[in-house]
């Protein structure tokens, strides 16, 4: 691997990111699937970098899970997010961010289909103006919530209490970084790095000090799909998919995962159990699996917060290795514990995937 | 292990770096002309056996240079030996020759002979 | 004393023309902008369809320069049109005056970075067609410990309009073969891949190039087009195609790539052309005034070409046409009152 060839790729691809001021949207799911993710991003960009973030209880999906389900047409799909533009133009911004990847891919298509047929963006205006009686801006910039924490890694790696470093070893962490299919595959252009070789999660590991692996399908779908997950019969393909990523990363040894998705880090950690309980194979070492986080979740981590406060109890792949090597202290009694300090009822521990 | 009502699909991605293929060897050492195929259709094209039946000459060479004579081997069951492909085969392949070898070599029905590899 | 043309570009199609218009009586001023003359031939080792090697097609052509003024590491600065002759400025601080310029600015390599997803530049096993001859013509061994299997990927930069060039390079797939065989003759028990989308073995005895192939040295030929290359633990390279013949995705492990970068319009003649005002096609090469009838003709007076700035040629196709445009530079010279 020659490093240089890939911070040449990394230099054409740069994107402008404003500073600040920004219009924040969540995701549907990954409220439940990372519950302190969002919060966690909100947190790093407010109290910790004194940054202008707006949010407003008035915006909904993007529409993307139905649309890539092929349950409502792409003139649907784009007068919600006319919508969602016209939040973001009543309250004062011109910078969009979300949070979830589908919808940034949705985004940048839509913003790409309005360029380019003019007439389509009349019409979902007049749509939207019938509906609702709102009228909307094109955000001058979108970004995707990763794009920020990329833009600030630097800023936070000076406030880190932890790094990605093996702390009995000194050695960095192995991270592997898995990009959301819709991020840059798309429009590479759009993405920090482009699409083959993608710098938004790398820049984060290398400036917390951690180690990227390049495993030969790295490139490749987690395999969430959408249609192709939620029917129940299809889900070994999904299955399938990640899978072939894990055979692929293990002989690299990765201590952790770092995403950017909603779907990709629920899918890569849920399915090591599913894997596990049909083949018997784990990939972390030692009957564990390979911890498999968001960027924020990350970012947590190295600047400090419980990790119980992070929500990592509710990960299917125990964390406590990871934290272990990085030296993050946690109280394994506290793990199950609600925000009122009572026990919650503690999971049922599967059979071939050790947890904690 | 648990039932979950799905599971692991098999890949249908060809690897052949690693494929051992002494049988394609042997029948190379009978059939030199056998690489010299260039996939062009003539021969699958002009079949007898090929309107009527899965058989495909072409398809044929180039399953058992990959290594997946299972899948192909009963189409040349249909073959009648006509020579139409013989006829047609812009590279002068013996095909005929080609088809009783691969009989030979990989066994089929009754014609498998000892094979050294 | 005998009348000037000016010659752009010291390769093949430049050298040759040359020759050609000295020995109708013309004084050439032959400008090259690298250091030596000789072009992409000078850095080739061997040329299909039959092997010879390149210093043996262009060292007669380099010991043969007496009454050729050429400059080397030397760029055109200006060219103005004044009444019915060009004024032409080097970077060298001279300048001449000639009524007719011949553009002979050949191609460069297609940049096979460009292709990100063969990772040229980051994977160390990956190596283009040009890198391979330097090998070959040092006679190293591959510098990779274990090279069982490697790969020719055709068509890098060609047939390919998200990389900006939609034209067919026209000598790669015969280049591919070519090096196939000769890694072949050297290491016979490599395993050889060639990954193409079509073999347009258009050229005398290139057909009996890739029977060669086939029969004598047992090369496989893949059809389908390198999707992504990726890097395992030990460095060795997955390579992902499809086996449209099988209908089947294919992924390889390899312990070495070569990437057929095909030919690209070269930097700087498109300033040229804005400089003697004749047009640039789409696919930045030039434009001849007729590309069937007189394709050594510019559509402007007194501008000629030879050679790849009007698109990929082999070897002898740019040598005849550096013959042609010096005789048509020596009629249009000869005709009075040309307007």
């Amino acid at each position: 691997m020659i490093y240089q060839g890939k911070q040449k790729i990394w230099s054409e691809y740069q994107k402008e990111i404003p500073d600040d001021h920004w219009f924040y949207v969540r995701s549907c799911i990954r409220q439940s699937f990372f519950p302190a993710s969002e919060k966690m991003f909100l947190e790093i960009l407010r109290k910790r970098l004194g940054k202008d973030v707006y949010e407003t209880p008035h915006h909904t999906t993007c529409g993307g899970i139905a649309y890539h389900s092929e349950a409502i047409p792409q003139e649907t799909v784009m007068t919600i997010i006319a919508r969602q533009f016209a939040l973001m133009t009543e309250a004062g911004y011109e910078n969009y961010v979300c949070s979830c990847i589908t919808s940034f891919g949705l985004y940048t298509e839509v913003m790409e289909d309005w360029r380019n047929f003019p007439e389509l963006e009349a019409k979902i205006r007049e749509n939207l103006w019938k509906a609702t009686r709102r009228e909307f801006k094109i955000p001058a910039c979108l970004a995707h919530a990763s794009d920020l924490i990329y833009k600030f890694r630097n800023a936070i790696a000076e406030q880190a209490k932890f790094r990605l470093v093996n702390k009995a070893t000194g050695e960095p962490l192995r991270v592997v970084e898995h990009i959301g299919c819709h991020y840059a595959k798309m429009f590479p252009s759009k993405g920090v790095g482009g699409a083959e070789y993608p710098y938004v999660l790398a820049g984060m590991v290398e400036s917390w000090g951690g180690e990227v692996i390049d495993y030969p399908e790295r490139r490749h779908c987690c395999g969430f799909g959408f249609r192709q997950y939620l029917v129940r019969a299809n889900r070994g393909y999904s299955l399938s998919n990640t899978h072939k990523k894990f055979e692929s990363m293990e002989p690299f040894k990765p201590d952790m995962i770092i995403t950017n998705c909603p779907g990709c880090p629920y899918f890569l950690d849920r399915w090591q159990y599913v894997i596990a309980e049909q083949t018997g194979k784990t990939y972390g070492g030692n009957g564990y699996g390979i911890p498999v986080f968001t960027y924020e979740e990350v970012a947590g981590l190295v600047l400090g917060y419980d990790p119980w406060d992070l929500g990592l109890q509710t990960h299917q792949v125990a964390v406590e290795p990871l934290l272990d090597k990085m030296g993050v202290p946690y109280k394994p009694e506290d793990k199950y514990k609600g925000l009122n300090g009572k026990q919650l009822q503690r999971p049922e521990l599967p059979m071939n995937i050790k947890c904690c | 292990m648990i039932d979950f009502g799905y599971g692991l699909t098999p890949s249908a991605t060809l690897r052949i770096e690693n494929v051992q293929n002494p049988l394609f060897e042997e029948l190379h050492r009978r059939e030199p002309d056998v690489v010299k195929c260039i996939s062009c259709g003539s021969c699958t094209a002009s079949c007898s056996a090929g309107c009527f039946t899965e058989m495909s000459l072409r398809r044929v060479i180039l399953s058992l240079q990959r290594g997946r004579e299972k899948e192909i081997l009963p189409m040349l069951q249909h073959c009648m030996l006509c020579g139409k492909c013989q006829l047609v085969c812009p590279r002068g392949i013996n095909t005929r020759h080609l088809i009783l070898s691969i009989g030979k070599v990989y066994g089929l029905a009754d014609q498998k002979e000892e094979v050294r590899p | 004393m005998s009348e000037n043309v000016v010659v752009i570009g010291g390769g093949p199609a430049g050298i040759e023309a040359s020759r050609r218009l000295r020995d109708l009586g013309y004084t050439p001023i032959l400008i090259e902008k690298e250091p030596v003359l000789g072009g992409h031939l000078a850095r080739w080792d061997r040329l299909f369809p039959d092997g010879v090697e390149a210093h043996t097609v262009l060292d007669p052509m380099l010991q043969d320069l007496d009454g050729i003024k050429y400059f080397t590491d030397t760029t055109i600065s200006s060219i103005n049109r004044l009444k019915d002759t060009w004024v032409v400025k080097l970077s060298n601080g001279l300048s001449a005056q000639v009524r007719a310029i011949l553009l002979s600015t050949g191609f460069d390599l297609f940049k096979a970075e460009k292709k990100e997803e063969y990772g040229y530049g980051i994977y160390e096993r990956v190596i283009t067609n040009a890198e391979l001859e330097d090998w070959f013509k040092a006679g190293a061994a591959p510098q990779f410990d274990g090279v069982h299997t490697i790969g020719f990927v055709h068509c890098v930069g060609s047939r390919d309009e998200k990389a900006g060039n939609r034209q067919c390079s026209k000598v790669c797939c015969v280049t591919a073969v070519k090096q196939a065989c000769e890694f072949k003759e050297k290491y016979p028990e490599v395993t050889v891949y060639c990954f193409y989308m079509d073999l347009r073995m258009f050229g005398r005895k290139f057909e009996d190039l890739y029977l060669k192939a086939q029969k004598e040295h047992g090369v496989r030929f893949v059809r389908g087009r390198v999707s992504e290359v990726s890097e395992d633990i030990d460095g060795h390279l997955f390579v992902k195609a499809e086996d449209t013949l099988f209908g089947k995705p294919l992924k390889i492990k390899m312990d070495m790539l070569v990437l057929m970068c095909g030919m690209a319009p070269a930097d700087g003649t498109s300033e040229l052309a804005r400089m003697v005002s004749i047009p640039v096609g789409e696919d930045g090469f030039l434009v001849p005034a007729s590309i069937v009838g007189a394709p050594c003709v510019a559509p402007r007076d007194g501008i000629f070409f030879a050679g790849t700035s009007t698109g990929p040629k082999t070897i002898p196709e740019t040598l005849g046409e550096a013959s042609a445009a010096a005789l048509a530079i020596d009629r249009y010279l000869k005709t009075p009152a040309r307007r």
